[in-house]
């Protein structure tokens, strides 16, 4: 991934964080969202022309980004431009807070930017209107191409400020890119920004790839290739295009995820028959088998202090969910209803795993405390898997595959999110049908 | 009234041929599968003259039934005639389950039919396996069919 150096805070204005001001309750399902208008960003007229894109249009743009992500979080309300009041310039000086209260807007967001020396410098306020204050005012300097990761940068700002927690729109999906009729699929590894731009595949699509998962930093992506038909876990560096075999197993090795400290990656080795969970240290290289059953285990996740692991056993006859401590002691079931239960993902927060359940022949995402209580189902449907947790604990991406005829036809794989508390169900869209997402952390903290 | 008298008669047939064909399905369907393992031989294929490819398993299991013992054994013997002859188990699960579970499972099925025929004389070192998961279905519809005839381990020559 390109470093990107953002300078950022420049100048932190006011941060009056003390006043009673307005909040979004996040906890929730919200069903009044807050009203917000985003004025398109003056462009300064001194303003470099750039050959790759158009220049003058480029505020109004970004604002469009941060609007269509504040709307996809179903928190906010962006209002429609064409009721707007004042000027951007004007506006950005200092908002006629009553004009703005008239189309009903309770927060606003107005900003600047300029093009000089191939640099893009942009500056941003979000002001509350019913106070009649500025809460957040932020400028960053960087490079003109990365215009759209300033909008998002941006609309973290704005969210952190309002919600009182990180926000997840600068961020990436690595995905399986999926094309072809269903027996004969092709995959490939893909890379996007998380409202669907810039979308990148790291693959060719001559082996099957399946189940990317971003390391910490975002930097690599551990998966599983069938390279030379032998189905093993790959290391893949994403701004190099480097891959590597992860370890010699003498079998199939799978369902690879990194440790929250990014040093080892933990996943199963099968052989003759049984799975059982093994970790690499990716430094040493030195292999530990964590557990030790012949049952199938596998699906391990780390807890996000890396002291227990959660995965996926059938040792009881079908399967559950389990939690262990990390050397692989403690074992200890956590679910207990009815159905089978696969795909658990440990919750960036530490407070709740995702998972997929299966019941009666039909497949739920759902969320449960780390010790299996408090199950909540968020969505059901024919078939879906495979959860990924939002960097902030408050979102969850997974995909979603529709029933095929007899020939095979209208099967489809889609990406999909939801927030935990069940609302604001939403697909994502893709170039092409896509499965197995995961959700990186934020590129800039 | 010649015309109607045509219509209606092609009715009838259409009809009746819906009918027919609305029987042989249900009757098949309910042949094909014994306690949820596919029976039938829509989708096998032979190593050799009496030798079918594949063998077939009940949901989340991995368990031999006696039919596909009896096809393991027949290639027990086909592969101890031809002491050249390699071969590649693949292990596959149908699409009811999630990706990481069914490539365990997979792999699972496989293996059951490999020891299978090493039990029978057929040394290890001539049968390697692979696990497909879900990736691989022979029938691509989303059936109760379907899902049983890609619950299933397949013999492949590799040589």
């Amino acid at each position: 991934m390109k470093k990107i150096i953002f300078i950022l805070l420049l100048s932190i204005l006011s941060w009056n964080s003390s006043n009673a001001l307005i909040t979004v309750d996040i906890t929730r399902g919200n069903l009044d969202p807050l009203p917000i208008a985003v004025s398109p960003l003056h462009v300064d007229s001194e303003s470099e022309k750039i050959p790759s894109f158009e220049t003058s249009t480029l505020g109004a743009e970004i604002s469009k980004i941060i609007e269509k992500n504040f709307k996809s979080t179903g928190l906010f309300n962006p209002l429609k431009k064409d009721s707007f009041v004042q000027k951007p310039d004007i506006a950005h000086l200092k908002p006629r807070f009553e004009d703005w209260r008239l189309i009903k807007a309770q927060a606003l967001v107005t900003g600047k930017l300029l093009i000089k020396n191939n640099k893009l410098k942009v500056e941003f306020r979000l002001w509350d209107l019913t106070a009649a204050k500025e809460m957040v005012a932020l400028s960053f300097t960087t490079t003109p191409n990365n215009w759209r990761r300033v909008a998002h940068i941006i609309s973290d700002k704005i969210y952190e400020r309002l919600t009182g927690e990180s926000g997840y729109f600068d961020t990436r999906i690595a995905y399986v890119s999926e094309t072809g009729p269903k027996n004969q699929r092709i995959k490939k590894l893909a890379l996007m920004d998380q409202d669907g731009f810039n979308t990148k595949y790291l693959t060719l699509g001559n082996e099957l790839v399946l189940t990317p998962r971003f390391n910490p930093t975002n930097q690599l992506v551990t998966y599983l290739s069938y390279f030379k038909n032998m189905p093993r876990v790959y290391l893949l560096d994403i701004e190099t295009g480097i891959q590597e075999v992860v370890g010699n197993f003498p079998g199939m090795t799978f369902a690879p995820r990194f440790s929250p400290d990014g040093k080892k990656i933990i996943m199963s080795f099968a052989k003759d028959g049984n799975s059982d969970i093994y970790s690499m240290d990716l430094e040493t290289r030195v292999v530990e088998q964590i557990t030790k059953h012949p049952s199938i285990d596998t699906s391990p996740s780390y807890s996000p202090d890396g002291k227990y692991i959660t995965f996926n056993s059938d040792r009881s006859g079908l399967q559950q969910i389990y939690v262990m401590r990390s050397d692989g002691t403690q074992v200890k079931r956590i679910t207990h209803g009815s159905g089978l239960y696969g795909t658990p993902v440990w919750s960036p927060r530490g407070d709740l795993i995702a998972f997929t359940k299966v019941r009666k022949g039909r497949f739920y995402i759902g969320v449960m405390r780390s010790d299996g209580t408090g199950e909540r189902l968020l969505t059901e449907n024919f078939y879906q898997e495979a959860p990924s947790w939002s960097p902030n604990g408050r979102v969850l991406i997974f995909y979603r595959e529709t029933k095929s005829d007899s020939k095979g036809k209208g099967f489809s794989a889609k990406l999909w999110s939801i927030d935990i508390t069940g609302y604001n169900e939403r697909r994502l869209k893709t170039e092409t049908d896509a499965s197995d997402p995961s959700w990186s952390s934020l590129l800039s903290k | 009234m010649k015309f109607n008298k045509a219509i209606k008669n092609l009715f009838i047939v259409l009809f009746s041929t819906l009918l027919i064909s609305a029987c042989s399905t249900a009757k098949k369907a309910k042949v094909d599968t014994v306690d949820d393992v596919y029976t039938g031989t829509d989708t096998v294929e032979f190593l050799a003259k009496g030798v079918p490819d594949r063998i077939f398993f009940a949901t989340n299991k991995s368990k031999l039934t006696t039919a596909s013992r009896d096809t393991l054994r027949k290639q027990a013997t086909w592969m101890r005639k031809n002491k050249d002859v390699t071969v590649t188990v693949e292990g596959h699960a149908d699409e009811r389950g999630t990706r990481e579970y069914n490539l365990a499972l997979g792999e699972r099925r496989a293996n059951a039919a490999k020891d299978y025929l090493m039990t029978y004389g057929v040394s290890g070192k001539r049968i390697s396996v692979i696990s497909y998961g879900k990736e691989r279905p022979v029938n691509p519809a989303s059936s109760p069919l379907a899902w049983s005839q890609n619950r299933r381990s397949v013999t492949v020559k590799a040589n």
